[in-house]
């Protein structure tokens, strides 16, 4: 089932209702904040862009649509190694790790999930430390290739996920197939994260006192925030699954709060590191939301989880 | 000819590479100088220095701009002969020429008196990458000789990581640009020199690098 763009009837509507929804943002945002510099009227101009070109990469088709989520990989991985100490002996090895991720698009890109699943944890995890020992110089030797791995494992292979469910599309039956995974996955989290954003600023500290979750690391995070944002993702999931992937209501709302709790994970993961570098923001890529880290880093977990979680319950059948 | 294959080398293999591939944020652009005669001093970490200043401008701005360059590095090999010339344009600068009895600025005053856009690096060679080097004092002489031409001070970030001197390899890392006020020419040589070299400082305490070594 496919229309003129070859694209499924599922996926055509969802998008239609995602620029409704961000028409209804931004008139609401044009309501609440009258300074056209505002944080939050930037953040949605901001949105306007990316999902336009999202939208364009899967209206093209597959392999536009890998490609981009290829580019935003590289943009976290380089972003990552930008605001990172690095050593000036490691460059070459540095290469070697930009070089990791085409390849691991491209596993990702002929659904290849044997060698998808172990390029970056197996093969990239062994064999950058010999190249960098091979450079001859110990001295910061296990920071550098402790903070190299785990950033790749998480700009790359963690983010990587989300083209490997495209890559399942060719074995999937359902009319929407890997566009409508990829979707749900990337709505969700993005949902998750304005969703836990709004429920913290509209409830306070009204329900669980003036405790956070982790002051320390992210002291805007509220259990009223979390909690909310859990609630909303898990309501939207049961209502999208069914539509965009061959779940039901039920497993639809338990991957949406899967997706929310993974996303929770990822951001404030990325906010230690922020803090521990002492930065705010990862860079001034995206006006209003900081950098691209800043945007991707709910999906660095939310992405695995899910695809793992669709793989083992859906696409090897479990769920029945 | 050349003016369209610095075109050709500008917008698909400069720009592309610096601007999408490495990714650059510049603070304050509006600053830079667009009319002539204007100087940029800017620190020195990369070969790619000059590219990327050049790259923050419109591609018709081009012809304006001269990036003043030691003659012996690039006028020696062909190649770099022929990218220098005609693609970049450079504005070849004599090392230790003021010691023979010549002014190895007088390609500086002749593209200043047309109206050009001056780069210059008055660290001089590129030194140890994305570390500040004592500053020459050819720029104060260049501002004595020009007074009221306006110097735009920039101070960047990055590329020295991404392609340090002595390397061919170009390994991605953001590029952070900082622009500042111009100034000019005041009445001493020392006045000039510690002006260039406090609003430099004072951009480069701007940014918060992580360490590189």
């Amino acid at each position: 089932m496919s229309n003129t763009l070859g694209l499924a009837p599922e996926v055509t509507t969802t998008l239609g209702a995602l620029f409704a929804a961000l028409i209804g943002a931004t008139v609401l945002v044009r309501l609440i904040e009258p300074d056209p510099q505002g944080e939050l009227r930037q953040r949605v101009w901001s949105w306007w862009i990316m999902i336009g070109i999202f939208t364009l990469a899967i209206v093209i088709d597959r392999v536009a649509s890998t490609i981009l989520l290829g580019l935003v990989s590289y943009l976290a991985l380089k972003e990552y190694l930008s605001l990172i100490p690095t050593r000036r002996i490691d460059r070459f090895v540095l290469l070697w790790a930009y070089l990791a991720l085409p390849v691991q698009f491209y596993w990702a890109h002929t659904s290849y999930y044997g060698m998808f699943i172990v390029w970056v944890p197996v093969w990239m995890f062994l064999f950058l430390p010999v190249l960098m020992a091979l450079m001859g110089d110990t001295k910061g030797y296990l920071t550098a290739i402790g903070t190299l791995s785990w950033g790749l494992m998480m700009t790359v292979f963690g983010l990587s996920h989300t083209a490997m469910l495209l890559g399942l599309d060719p074995a999937l039956s359902f009319s929407a197939g890997g566009a409508g995974l990829l979707l749900f996955l990337v709505i969700a989290t993005q949902f998750n994260d304005v969703a836990q954003f709004t429920c913290g600023k509209l409830m306070g500290r009204r329900l669980f006192g003036n405790r956070g979750i982790v002051p320390s690391v992210s002291p805007k995070k509220t259990w009223e925030g979390f909690l909310g944002g859990v609630i909303a993702t898990a309501v939207l999931a049961a209502l999208m699954g069914p539509y965009l992937t061959d779940m039901v209501p039920l497993w639809s709302a338990l991957a949406g709060t899967m997706i929310a709790v993974a996303g929770f994970c990822g951001d404030i993961t990325i906010s230690a590191v922020k803090r521990d570098l002492g930065v705010k923001d990862a860079s001034h890529l995206i006006p209003g939301h900081g950098g691209i880290l800043d945007r991707v880093d709910s999906l660095t977990y939310a992405a695995p989880v899910f695809f793992h979680f669709y793989f083992f319950f859906f696409f090897y059948g479990f769920a029945g | 000819m050349s003016s369209v294959l610095r075109w050709l080398f500008f917008a698909l293999i400069v720009r592309p590479v610096l601007l999408l591939g490495l990714g650059v944020h510049v603070r304050r652009r509006e600053l830079l100088p667009m009319q002539g005669p204007a100087v940029i001093v800017a620190n020195h970490n990369s070969n790619l220095d000059a590219l990327l200043l050049m790259a923050l401008y419109p591609l018709a701005k081009l012809k304006f701009l001269r990036p003043a360059a030691a003659v012996d590095y690039f006028l020696t090999d062909p190649v770099r002969r022929f990218v220098a010339q005609r693609i970049i344009r450079i504005l070849p600068v004599e090392r230790g020429g003021a010691r023979a009895g010549r002014d190895p600025l007088t390609g500086c005053y002749d593209a200043l008196d047309q109206g050009e856009i001056v780069i210059i690096f008055p660290e001089g060679s590129r030194g140890e990458p994305e570390m500040l080097q004592e500053f020459k004092k050819g720029i104060a002489h260049l501002a004595r000789a020009r007074p009221g031409t306006p110097f735009t001070p920039v101070f960047m970030h990055g590329l020295g990581k991404a392609m340090p001197k002595g390397s061919l390899l170009l390994v991605p890392f953001n590029v952070d640009v900082y622009v500042g006020q111009a100034y000019q020419w005041e009445g001493t040589i020392q006045g000039f020199m510690a002006r260039t070299e406090a609003s430099m400082a004072a951009l480069a305490a701007e940014g918060d690098f992580p360490s590189w070594e």
